[in-house]
């Protein structure tokens, strides 16, 4: 393989057209038992544009939720956010009082979580809490709030909207709860939806009905997507693009295409070797050893120890570089990495 | 092949809230399950969550009584075999469970935990129990000094294999896998993947796979059975049943994998669970059986 020629970063939106959220060099941090404090999310750069869905892809403990959790300034003790920017319509979310922050989660960012139970509150009925958030944010009262209600759930494709909604979360099932759950992130029209692993736990046939779903309300509400998962399969239903991490850093971002078939970092490559199905009868190519523990990881490349293209220069922390104009890579395979 | 395990019409009902003096209503997690297993063979059960798959499981091995129904190992009536013989029989059938986090016991060090099969069949002394354990630990591909630690002290994937170690102990030709990698990062799971192919070459095993990953059952199973609602839909070898489904459900399965070669909407093909019916398996095609 011929290397391409040096490049600059490229992964962030054409010229001129500001993306609705960019995320610069984000850095959070956890206090280990030691008392060390050590980065779960290290230096996490990307754009997000208006309509457009950025998969992030990644490993357990690979930071993935912390990344959507600082977006928000949701991180609790012992993790704190210590660096990096999130600019969300021209304001650094960063600089923005509580009250402030809370207009944006749910007016303009929604959640959507792996488990409705964490997000919706069991002793209300769905259409309560729909109904809350519509008068938080000032969007609708009575008659008119109790209307939107019954339209946000056949929206989203419950059955019988006007009796599910008195229902409360136990009373439905898991499919159901987790359509009732992105209504309630979408009652406030945000711009950006953040869905962490939101058919995780849902059967094949519910999890294909549910991205069915995400793509239609993303058509219906021009919705940009920040869509988690560890799931590669499910990226390559549903991204524009795909931001790989490891170790609390992107070490791959492009467009989804490029990511699946001109995978550029070795850990994505192996994590698409390991993925099962393409070759029945034989053995997968797995990775060798595990993810270490955020505090144990070498000083150079996060991914050395189970790189099997390591090399002297790995010893160092790889900057970002284009192994192709807008795919951006973090490793020194590719020129203009400085090895 | 000879069949190593059959099993012929096996129902399980489970009676939610009964009482003493009444019954209340009767769930019937299997419901008429007939298949057997070959010699040597990965034989993968699917379907929906609560379809009855570890149902199955388990009373394949006699951990809950079937409600009725047949089992039989290398053709014994394993349903009507007293306790002694039970247990006899047990040491060849093994079960391996999906948790990696609960299916230890937290306060046993890891080589305790191997061992205590062999502790409760009363095999060998301690000595040849310690060296028995050494050479699970190889064998499943962990350090020798693992034996000292506590289930804390492992990554989810060392955790498996130590489940795995200790479901060896006992030498069984026949482990039932439920969802054993389901809780895993895909590239360790492929790492326990690999390490059930080559245990089951090395040591002739036979696997009953349940998973609700099809790529993985794709991947690994010869033969695959699929459930749902209690009841085997459709079953048959595996290129057989992925490349030409009979079931309706099974084509509502299939296409929803998600695939890395798909952008945009997948052309999925809905079951409509209003059109099911309890109707027995009709062989569609040599060895491929449908509830069609
Ligand atoms: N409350 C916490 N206390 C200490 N460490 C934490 C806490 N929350 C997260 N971490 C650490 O931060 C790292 C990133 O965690 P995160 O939850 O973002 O991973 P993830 O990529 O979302 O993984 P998963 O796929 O398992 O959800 C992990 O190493 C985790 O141990
Ligand atoms: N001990 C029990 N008491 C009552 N009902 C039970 C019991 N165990 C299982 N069930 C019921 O039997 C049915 C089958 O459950 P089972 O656990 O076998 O499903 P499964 O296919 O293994 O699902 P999963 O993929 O979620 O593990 C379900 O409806 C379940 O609620
Ligand atoms: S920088 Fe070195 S160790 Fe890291 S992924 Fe690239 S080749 Fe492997
Ligand atoms: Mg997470
Ligand atoms: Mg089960």
């Amino acid at each position: 393989m011929t290397p391409p020629a040096p490049a600059p970063a490229t992964s962030q939106p054409a010229h001129g057209v500001a993306p609705l959220l960019s995320v610069e060099d984000l850095t959070t941090v956890f206090r280990l038992a030691d008392g060390r404090e050590a980065p779960a999310v290290d230096g996490v750069s990307f754009t997000i544009a208006s309509g457009e869905t950025l998969g992030l892809v990644g490993e357990s403990g690979s930071g993935k939720s912390v990344t959507a959790l600082s977006i928000v300034r949701l991180v609790r003790p012992p993790g704190r956010i210590t660096g990096g920017r999130v600019v969300i319509d021209g304001h650094n979310v960063f600089d923005l009082d509580e009250r402030e922050m809370r207009s944006i989660r749910g007016r303009r960012i929604g959640f959507v979580f792996q488990e409705p139970m964490v997000a919706l509150d069991p002793v209300y009925t769905i259409g309560a809490q729909i109904e809350e958030t519509l008068a938080v944010h000032a969007l609708a009262r009575g008659a008119a709030a109790r209307r939107r209600v019954i339209e946000l759930l056949d929206a989203v494709r419950i059955p019988r909207p006007d009796e599910r909604a008195d229902a409360y979360p136990h009373q439905l099932s898991g499919g159901l709860r987790q359509r009732a759950m992105i209504a309630l992130a979408l009652s406030a029209e945000p711009a950006l939806v953040i869905a962490d692993e939101p058919t995780t736990a849902l059967d094949v046939t519910v999890q294909a009905e549910i991205l069915d779903l995400l793509r239609d309300m993303r058509r219906a509400f021009n919705l940009s997507l920040l869509l988690i998962t560890h799931d590669l399969g499910v990226v390559a239903g549903m991204a524009d693009r795909v931001a790989v991490m490891y170790a609390g850093r992107i070490v791959e971002q492009a467009p989804t295409a490029d990511v699946l078939h001109a995978p550029a970092h070795p850990y994505t490559r192996g994590l698409l070797a390991s993925m099962p199905g393409a070759r029945p009868g034989t053995r997968l190519e797995a990775i060798a050893g595990t993810v270490p523990p955020i505090g144990s990881l070498p000083i150079g490349c996060a991914f050395a120890p189970r790189c099997p293209r390591r090399f002297e220069a790995c010893d160092e922390r790889p900057p970002i570089t284009a192994a192709a104009p807008g795919h951006d890579v973090r490793c020194f395979l590719y020129p203009g990495a400085g090895a | 092949m000879t069949a190593l395990l059959e099993v012929g019409h096996l129902v399980k009902d489970f009676s939610a809230h009964g009482s003493l003096f009444r019954k209340g209503p009767v769930t019937r997690a299997v419901d008429d399950v007939t298949f057997s297993i070959e010699t040597g063979e990965t034989f993968g059960l699917v379907g929906e969550s609560g379809s009855g798959k570890t149902t199955t499981g388990r009373c394949l091995l006699r951990l809950i009584e079937p409600t009725s129904g047949e089992v039989r190992f290398r053709d014994e009536n394993v349903l009507a075999m007293p306790p002694r013989e039970l247990r006899r029989t047990r040491r060849h059938l093994q079960m391996v469970f999906q948790d990696p986090y609960s299916s230890l016991d937290p306060r046993m060090r890891a080589g305790a935990s191997v061992a205590e099969p062999l502790v409760i069949h009363r095999i060998g002394n301690r000595q040849a129990r310690d060296a028995r354990v050494a050479t699970l630990f190889d064998l499943v591909g962990l350090p020798a000094d693992a034996a000292a630690r506590y289930p804390h002290e492992f990554s989810g994937g060392q955790r498996q294999r130590i489940g795995l170690a200790r479901a060896l102990a006992l030498e069984p030709s026949l482990l039932v896998l439920d969802e054993p990698v389901s809780a895993l990062d895909v590239s360790v799971q492929a790492q326990v993947v690999n390490l059930l192919l080559d245990l089951q070459q090395r040591l002739g095993l036979t696997y009953l796979f349940i998973a609700h990953d099809l790529r993985l059952v794709r991947q690994i199973c010869s033969r695959v059975a699929v459930m749902y609602r209690g009841r085997i839909v459709e079953l048959g070898p595996a290129d057989r049943l992925f490349d030409a489904p009979a079931h309706g459900y099974t084509r509502a399965l299939l296409t929803a994998i998600p695939r890395l070669d798909v952008t945009g909407r997948l052309d999925r093909v809905e079951y409509d669970e209003a059109s099911f019916e309890r109707l027995p398996l009709s062989e569609v095609a040599a060895g491929h059986w449908a509830a069609v």
